[in-house]
C-alpha cells in the first residue's frame, strides 16, 4: 500500500533535495589550537611587529619640532592680573616678540601652526552653527536657519559666512624673520582641495561679517570665501579640545642654532575660558609629524607576543600535555558527576 | 452496510453497559435560566423568532489577525519587546531638535526590523488563512426544504439547520443526533481529534425522533431545542428538545461534537445546535502560548544591563554638561564666549542649566544608542529561520513511508533543543506505533509462534549477541497483513488439526473468533474482510482467527457468522453462533465474555480476560494446563508483550434463564450503581471456567525507539513516560524500550488497591478521599525511604504513578515530595493519566527543576503537555493533526529525535550563543 501511495504521489513528493548545504555536510576545516600552530603565530607577530615600532619610532625621531606657548608671555606685566581686559580692550597694544633657537636643520617645507587648548570645538552647539549650504552657494545666502544668533545683523541682513564657527575665527597672526631677515610665510593651499573646490564657493563673498558683535577675524569682503583658507581651516572643526591648525608654510631650509624671531599679534581671546595658546613649528617625514605613540604601540604588541611565545615554549617543554585528552573535561575532572549541563 | 438494519433490543445487547434510560435529572430544571438560555428552532433557520436570536454562523477564524486589525495587533506585539520601545521613542525623539543626528538614521533600522517580523507573523498567519478557507469550504448536506437535502459550504450553515452527515465525513457543527441509518439511531463516534481515545463511542439518539430515516421525513419536522450556553465542557451537556408540544431531555448521549468523526455508520440526521466559535471545540481551543528560548531570555538579561550603562553614562554626562553649562555664564561674565551662552535656546541655557541637562540626558540617550544591538534582534530573526531551514531540510529526518519530512513550526525554540532535560513522551502512537500485533500464543500448555518481538532484540543485543537481521528483514516482508506477526508452521495453514490438542486449538481459535464487539467489514471488490474494533487489540485477535482459519465475516442483531475450518473435510464451513449476552469489557472487570449458543444448541460462555482476574475464576477440572501457561505468561511478559487468558464454560438451560432474567433486570433498573449491579450479576456467572491457553500481542514499538531512548539516555536526558494506558501495559512498554529493566527497583504507586476501592464505595466522599491522599502520601514516603537508603548494588530505582494517585500527589503540599522521588528515579511512568494531568506534570518539572522540559505526543490529548513544555514536538503521525498544530516542531517518527537534539539543537545552540557572544563584543570594541 505505502508503495502504490509514493508512486502515485511521486512528482509532489516531500523528500528534501540532497545538497551538501542543506544537509550541511560541506567539507569544512577547524583549526585547532596546538601549541605548534599557537607558538609560531606569536614568533611570526612578534618579529613582524618589533622591527616596524622601531622604524617608526626613528621616523618620529628624525621630526624636528619647535612648540612656543605664547599666551602667558604675550600678556604685558601691567595686565598680568586683569588678561580678559587687556585682550578686550581694543586700545592695547597687542604686539609681542617671541625667539627661539632651532635645535637641529629643518628642511622645507616647514609648517607652521598655532595650537589652542582647552577650546571645545566640538561642542554640538558650535559644530551645528553654521550653513553648508550658504557657504557653497551665493544663491543661498539667506539659508541661515542654523546658524542662531549669528545669522543676521539686527536689520535683518544674513550674515556671510553665519554661525559660530565662522564668527570666532582665530585672529592672532605672527610674522617670522631669522638673522633679521624675514622668512616668507606661504599662506596658499593651508585648506583641503575638496573644501576649496566644493564647500566654499568662489562666488560667495563675506558680507556683514563681524558687524557688530566682534567675535575673531574679519574677512576681507573682496576676496571669495573659496580663498579665504584661513576661514576654511578653521571651519573643519576639530574632534578634541586640543587641536592645532594649519596656518601656513616655510619653505627656507632651517639651519640648527639660527635664531627665529616671531612677532605676534595676541588678538585671539583665550583667557576667558583659560585656554592655552602654542606656536608650533614642524617638519614631516613619511609617518607624519612627531608621533611617538605608533612605534610604541607596534613594539609593545611584539614585545607580548615574543614573550607569549617563550613561556608557551617553556610550558610545552616542562609540563607538556597530550592533545584532546578528554580527562580534562569539566565533567570528568571530578569523580562526582555533575547532573545535568 | 446497507444491510445492516438492526432491531432495537438486540443490538443494545452487545453494548450492554452504555445505553441507559434517560429521565429529567436535576440538571435539567436549569434549562431556561441563566446560562441555559440558548433556544434553537429547528429546521427553521430561517423564521422569525430564530432570525431574532442572532447566532453566530458557522465560519471559523483560527488566524491571528484580520486584514483590519492587523497593522494594530501585530504592531502592539512588537512593542512589547522592550528594545522596540527604546528605539521607538529614539525615533519619535530624533523628529525634535534633540537628536544628535538625522531622522532617517534613526527610524530606517527600527523600520526594518519591524518590518522583517511583521512580514514573518504574515507569512505565518498566511498559512493558517489558507487551513481557514479550506475548512470552510468543505461541504456538507443540508436539508433545504421539501424534504430535499443539498450540498451547502461549512461556513454558511446556520443555527437550527438540519444536516446530513455520511460515514468518514466530519461533523461540521456540534449537532444534536435526531436519527441515523440504523433502526435504533445509533452512531459511532470517532473523537481522535478532541480526546487522542481512538476507540469509537457510541451515541444514541431520542426515541421520539429515531424513526426518520428517509430525507423526506424531514419535509415537516419541526422542533424547539433549548439548552446550555456554549462551554468549554466536553463531557456534559443539558437541553432539552420540544417536539409536537412535547418535552425529552437532551443528554451529551445525543451530542455530536464538532471535529469528531462518523464511523461505521452510513449516515446520520441532525440539527446543528452550536457553530463556529460556539462549538465546544473552539471553546476549548486556546491561544498557543508564546515561547522563548532562554538564549532569548538571556539576551534580554545583558540588554537590560546594557540599557542599565546607557542610562548611568548619559546620566554621568548631563551631569557635567550641566555643571559646564552653567559655568559659561556667571554674573554676566561669559567663559566660553564662542558658544554665545548670552544668546542661546533652552538646549544651552546657563540660567536653566538644569533643564538643559535633563534635555543632554534624552539627546545623550540617543547618541549612545548603538549600545543596544538593534541589529542583533535582526540577526538572530535571520540565523533562526536559516536554521529552521536546515531542519526541515534534513533527509535523516524525512520518513519516505509517510512522504514527511520534519517542521520546525516556530523558528525561535532551535537552540533550546540543545538544553533539554527531560522529555515527557505520551505512549500510544509516539513511542509505540498504535498497531498491536498477534504474534504468540500459548494452547494447552503449548506455546506457539516463533516471532521475535522488538523487546527481545533489545535485551538480545544488549547481551551483544544479536540475532540475525536477515531473519528480522525477512519477517518484516511476509507480515504484510497489520497485525499479524505470527508464524508456526505448526498450527497454520489448518495443521493443528495435528497437535496434541486439537480440539483445545479448535475451540481457542473459536473463542478468538467469537468473543469480541468487533464489525466486519467485507470489501466488495475482492471479498476481504476487515475489523472495526474498539481497540487495536480486539481487532488484532479477530485478524488473528481469520488468519489461522475462523474467519469472522458477519454480525447481525443476534448471531456472528464465522467461516470455519473443519478437520474432518478440510474445508471451510460456515458456523453461526446466535449471540445472546455481552459483557463488557471494563477496567474494573479485566475481562469481557460473550454467551453464545452453538448450532449443535450447547450454550457457551467465552471469556478473556487478564490473568490477574482469570486464574482464581477457573474450575477445578480446567486447571490442567495452568502451570504450563502461566510460565509462558510470564515469558511473555518479560517479552514485553500484552497477554490475555482465554477460558470458556459450557452452562446449562437453567442457569442461563436465571441469569438473563437478572441481568435483564439489572440493566434496565433506573437505580444509579445500575451498572455495579450487572457487573456483580455478570462476575456470578463467570466462573468454573476451563483454561484453554492464553495469548501474546505486541503493541509495535516504532522503529528505532529503543536505541534512540538508549543514545538520550547516554546523553543525560531523562525520559518519562505520561500515558493514558494501563498500567500493566505502560509497564510492558517501559521494558520493551528499555525505560525499565531487569534489576530496576520499581516503586509503584497506585490508588487501584481492593482497600482503596472500598474506600471509593464509602459514604462519606470526602473522608475518602483524604484517607486516599493518605495512602498516596504514605507509599510516595516509602518510596523516598528507598531511594535515600539506595545504594549502587540494589540498581536503579524506576517510578511507576498511576492516574488517581497523580491527582493526590500533584496537590500543593505533597507535590515537593512527589517531584523529588521522580527526580531521583532513573525512570517515570505515569500512566492513566488524563490530558490535564500531563500538563500539569509537565508544568510541575519545568517550574521546579528549572530545567528546559520538551514533551512529545502525537494526540489532541497531548496538546496541553505539548503547550506548556519548553518545548512541544508533535508527531506527525496518522492520528489527526491536532498535536501538530499546536506543537513547536513536528516530525514524523519518534526515533527522529536524536538527531533533532544531539544533531540539531547541539549545533544551533552552539552557533546561536556565538553569534550573540560575537555582536556584544563588537558592541564592547564600539564602546572602546
Amino acid at each position: 500500500m505505502p508503495g502504490s501511495d509514493s508512486t502515485a504521489h511521486k512528482s509532489k513528493s516531500r523528500r528534501p533535495k540532497y545538497s551538501q548545504f542543506s544537509q550541511q555536510e560541506l567539507p569544512a576545516f577547524k583549526l585547532i589550537l596546538t601549541p605548534g600552530y599557537v607558538i609560531s603565530t606569536f614568533i611570526v607577530v612578534g618579529l613582524i611587529f618589533v622591527p616596524i615600532g622601531l622604524i617608526s619610532l626613528f621616523a618620529s625621531e628624525t621630526v624636528v619640532e619647535i612648540v612656543d606657548r605664547y599666551d602667558n608671555e604675550c600678556i604685558p606685566k601691567d595686565f598680568r592680573d586683569n588678561r580678559v581686559e587687556f585682550i578686550k580692550n581694543k586700545q592695547t597694544n597687542k604686539s609681542c616678540t617671541r625667539t627661539f633657537t632651532v635645535p637641529k636643520q629643518m628642511k622645507s617645507p616647514i609648517f607652521i601652526y598655532y595650537q589652542l587648548e582647552n577650546f571645545y570645538q566640538n561642542h554640538r552647539r558650535y559644530v551645528k552653527s553654521r550653513s553648508d549650504k550658504q557657504l557653497q552657494s551665493k544663491k543661498n545666502a539667506a539659508h541661515i536657519r542654523e546658524c542662531k544668533p549669528m545669522g543676521e545683523t539686527d536689520n535683518k541682513d544674513p550674515i556671510i559666512p553665519c554661525g559660530l564657527i565662522a564668527w570666532s575665527l582665530f585672529n592672532d597672526t605672527y610674522g617670522f624673520s631669522v638673522k633679521g631677515k624675514d622668512l616668507k610665510v606661504n599662506k596658499r593651499d593651508i585648506a583641503w582641495g575638496s573644501d576649496k573646490n566644493y564647500k566654499f564657493g568662489a562666488d560667495v563673498f563675506p558680507k556683514n561679517f563681524q558687524v557688530g558683535d566682534v567675535g575673531g577675524k574679519s574677512l576681507n569682503s573682496s576676496i571669495p570665501l573659496s580663498e579665504q583658507e584661513d576661514l576654511i581651516v578653521w571651519m573643519r572643526t576639530a574632534a578634541l579640545s586640543t587641536f592645532r591648525k594649519l596656518y601656513g608654510k616655510i619653505e627656507d631650509d632651517l639651519q640648527a642654532n639660527d635664531v627665529i624671531t616671531v612677532v605676534i599679534e595676541n588678538n585671539y581671546n583665550t583667557y576667558d575660558f583659560k585656554g592655552t595658546k602654542s606656536l608650533v613649528l614642524s617638519t614631516t617625514s613619511w609617518i607624519g609629524g612627531k608621533n611617538d605613540f605608533l612605534g610604541v604601540t607596534f613594539i609593545t604588541i611584539g614585545g607580548i607576543c615574543l614573550f607569549l611565545a617563550i613561556t608557551f615554549i617553556l610550558l610545552y617543554v616542562i609540563k607538556p600535555r597530550p592533545l584532546g585528552d578528554p580527562s580534562y573535561l569539566s565533567w570528568n575532572r571530578n569523580s562526582t558527576p555533575t547532573p545535568g549541563r | 452496510m446497507a444491510g445492516n438494519r438492526r432491531k432495537k433490543h438486540h443490538f443494545s445487547r452487545i453494548h450492554a453497559f452504555s445505553c441507559g434510560k434517560t429521565s429529567f435529572k436535576g440538571d435539567h430544571s436549569l434549562i431556561g435560566g441563566p446560562g441555559f438560555s440558548r433556544v434553537v428552532h429547528c429546521n427553521d433557520p430561517e423564521s422569525f423568532e430564530a432570525s431574532v436570536l442572532n447566532y453566530s454562523g458557522n465560519y471559523v477564524r483560527t488566524t491571528k489577525y484580520t486584514l483590519a486589525t492587523f497593522f494594530p495587533k501585530a504592531l502592539f506585539e512588537q512593542f512589547r519587546r522592550v528594545a522596540n520601545v527604546y528605539f521607538l521613542i529614539c525615533a519619535i525623539l530624533s523628529f525634535t531638535p534633540l537628536s544628535p543626528y538625522s531622522a532617517v538614521s534613526n527610524v530606517l533600522p527600527l523600520v526594518v526590523v519591524i518590518g522583517a517580523t511583521m512580514g514573518k507573523e504574515v507569512l505565518e498567519d498566511w498559512r493558517r488563512k489558507k487551513q481557514d478557507i479550506e475548512v470552510n469550504n468543505r461541504k456538507v448536506k443540508v436539508h433545504c426544504g421539501e424534504g430535499a437535502f443539498d450540498y451547502t459550504k461549512w461556513r454558511d450553515l446556520k443555527v437550527g439547520d438540519v444536516v446530513k452527515v455520511e460515514k468518514d465525513e466530519f461533523f461540521p457543527a456540534d449537532l444534536i443526533l435526531l436519527s441515523s441509518s440504523y433502526e435504533e439511531a445509533i452512531c459511532y463516534v470517532e473523537t481522535t481529534n478532541l480526546d487522542g481515545e481512538t476507540n469509537l463511542k457510541l451515541k444514541q439518539a431520542l426515541d421520539a425522533t429515531s424513526n426518520m430515516h428517509e430525507d423526506s421525513n424531514f419535509q415537516n419536522f419541526k422542533a424547539i431545542i433549548r439548552c446550555e450556553d456554549p462551554n468549554a465542557n466536553l463531557y456534559t451537556f443539558v437541553g432539552s428538545l420540544e417536539l409536537e408540544e412535547q418535552q425529552y431531555p437532551l443528554t451529551p448521549q445525543q451530542l455530536l461534537l464538532r471535529d469528531s468523526k462518523l464511523r461505521n455508520t452510513d449516515c446520520i440526521y441532525g440539527a446543528v445546535i452550536f457553530t463556529g466559535r460556539d462549538t465546544k471545540v473552539f471553546q476549548n481551543s486556546t491561544g498557543p502560548p508564546s515561547k522563548r528560548s532562554k538564549v532569548e531570555r538571556r539576551m534580554d538579561k545583558i540588554i537590560y544591563f546594557l540599557f542599565g550603562i546607557l542610562v548611568l553614562m548619559s546620566f554621568i554626562g548631563s551631569i557635567f554638561f550641566g555643571i559646564a553649562t552653567r559655568e559659561d555664564l556667571q554674573d554676566g561674565k561669559m567663559k566660553r564666549w564662542y558658544l554665545r551662552p548670552d544668546d542661546t535656546t533652552a538646549y544651552y541655557d546657563p540660567k536653566r542649566a538644569a533643564v538643559a541637562a535633563v534635555l543632554h540626558f534624552l539627546t545623550a540617550l540617543m547618541l549612545y544608542g548603538y549600545l543596544i544591538p538593534i541589529s542583533l534582534y535582526v540577526s538572530i530573526e535571520i540565523v533562526k529561520i536559516l536554521q529552521s531551514i536546515f531542519i526541515n531540510q534534513d533527509l535523516h529526518m524525512y520518513y519516505e513511508e509517510t512522504d514527511k519530512p520534519a517542521r520546525a513550526r516556530t523558528s525561535n525554540l532551535n537552540e533550546e533543543l540543545g538544553q533539554v532535560d527531560t522529555i515527557l513522551s505520551d505512549k500510544t502512537g509516539t513511542l509505540t506505533c498504535n498497531s498491536m500485533e498477534f504474534i504468540k500464543c500459548s494452547i494447552a500448555g503449548t506455546s506457539y509462534g516463533r516471532g521475535v518481538t522488538e523487546v527481545e532484540r533489545a535485551m538480545a543485543r544488549r547481551k551483544g549477541s544479536p540475532l540475525e537481521e536477515e531473519v528480522t528483514e525477512e519477517q518484516e516482508d511476509k507480515a504484510s497483513i497489520k497485525g499479524f506477526n505470527f508464524e508456526d508452521e505448526r498450527i497454520m495453514n489448518g495443521s493443528w488439526d495435528n497437535e496434541p490438542h486439537a480440539d483445545v486449538i479448535q475451540k481457542f481459535l473459536r473463542l478468538l473468533a467469537t468473543c469480541h464487539t468487533a464489525l466486519p467489514e467485507v470489501d466488495e471488490e475482492n471479498g476481504k474482510i476487515s475489523y472495526e474494533a474498539e481497540s487495536p487489540d480486539e481487532a488484532a485477535f479477530v485478524i488473528a482467527a481469520r488468519e489461522l482459519g475462523f474467519e469472522f465475516y458477519e454480525r447481525t442483531q443476534t448471531s456472528i457468522s464465522v467461516h470455519e475450518l473443519d478437520p474432518v473435510t478440510g474445508t471451510k464451513v460456515e458456523r453461526s453462533y446466535s449471540l445472546l449476552n455481552v459483557l463488557e469489557f471494563s477496567s474494573s472487570r479485566k475481562r469481557m465474555s460473550v454467551i453464545v449458543r452453538s448450532e449443535e444448541g450447547t450454550l457457551l460462555l467465552l471469556s478473556k480476560g487478564a490473568d490477574s482476574v482469570m486464574f482464581e475464576r477457573l474450575a477445578e477440572n480446567g486447571r490442567e494446563f495452568e502451570e504450563q501457561t502461566k510460565e509462558h505468561i510470564n515469558e511473555y511478559a518479560d517479552a514485553g508483550l500484552r497477554t490475555l487468558i482465554l477460558a470458556y464454560r459450557e452452562l446449562d438451560e437453567k442457569e442461563y434463564i436465571q441469569f438473563n432474567e437478572e441481568f435483564t433486570e439489572a440493566k434496565n433498573s433506573v437505580s444509579a450503581d445500575r451498572e455495579e449491579l450487572a457487573e456483580e450479576i455478570a462476575e456470578k456467572i463467570e466462573k468454573n471456567l476451563i483454561l484453554l491457553g492464553a495469548t501474546a500481542v505486541e503493541d509495535k514499538l516504532q522503529n528505532g525507539v529503543p536505541e534512540c531512548i538508549d543514545k538520550l539516555a547516554q546523553a543525560g536526558i531523562k525520559l518519562w513516560v505520561l500515558t493514558g494506558d494501563k498500567m500493566e501495559t505502560a509497564i510492558n512498554i517501559g521494558f520493551a524500550c528499555s525505560l525499565l529493566r531487569q534489576g530496576m527497583r520499581q516503586v509503584i504507586i497506585s490508588s487501584e488497591t481492593p482497600e482503596s476501592k472500598t474506600l471509593e464505595k464509602s459514604e462519606d466522599k470526602s473522608a475518602a478521599a483524604a484517607a486516599l491522599k493518605a495512602s498516596v502520601l504514605h507509599q510516595l514516603i516509602r518510596g523516598k525511604e528507598l531511594l535515600d537508603s539506595s545504594n549502587e548494588s540494589l540498581g536503579p530505582l524506576a517510578l511507576i504513578i498511576d492516574g488517581k494517585s497523580l491527582t493526590y500527589a500533584l496537590e500543593d503540599d505533597v507535590k515537593d515530595l512527589f517531584l523529588e522521588l521522580a527526580i531521583g528515579c532513573a525512570s517515570v511512568i505515569c500512566c492513566r493519566s488524563s490530558p490535564k494531568q500531563k500538563a500539569l506534570v509537565t508544568r510541575l518539572v519545568k517550574t521546579k527543576t528549572s530545567s528546559t522540559t520538551l514533551a512529545i505526543g502525537d494526540g489532541a490529548n497531548d496538546v496541553g503537555m505539548l503547550q506548556e513544555a519548553d518545548i512541544g514536538v508533535g508527531i506527525s503521525g496518522v492520528e489527526g493533526m491536532q498535536a501538530v498544530m499546536s506543537s513547536d516542531i513536528a516530525i514524523a517518527q519518534f526515533r527522529f529525535l536524536e538527531r533533532l537534539l544531539l544533531v540539531h539543537g547541539h549545533w544551533c545552540y552552539r552557533r546561536i550563543s556565538s553569534m550573540v557572544c560575537f555582536t556584544l563584543k563588537m558592541l564592547i570594541d564600539k564602546l572602546g
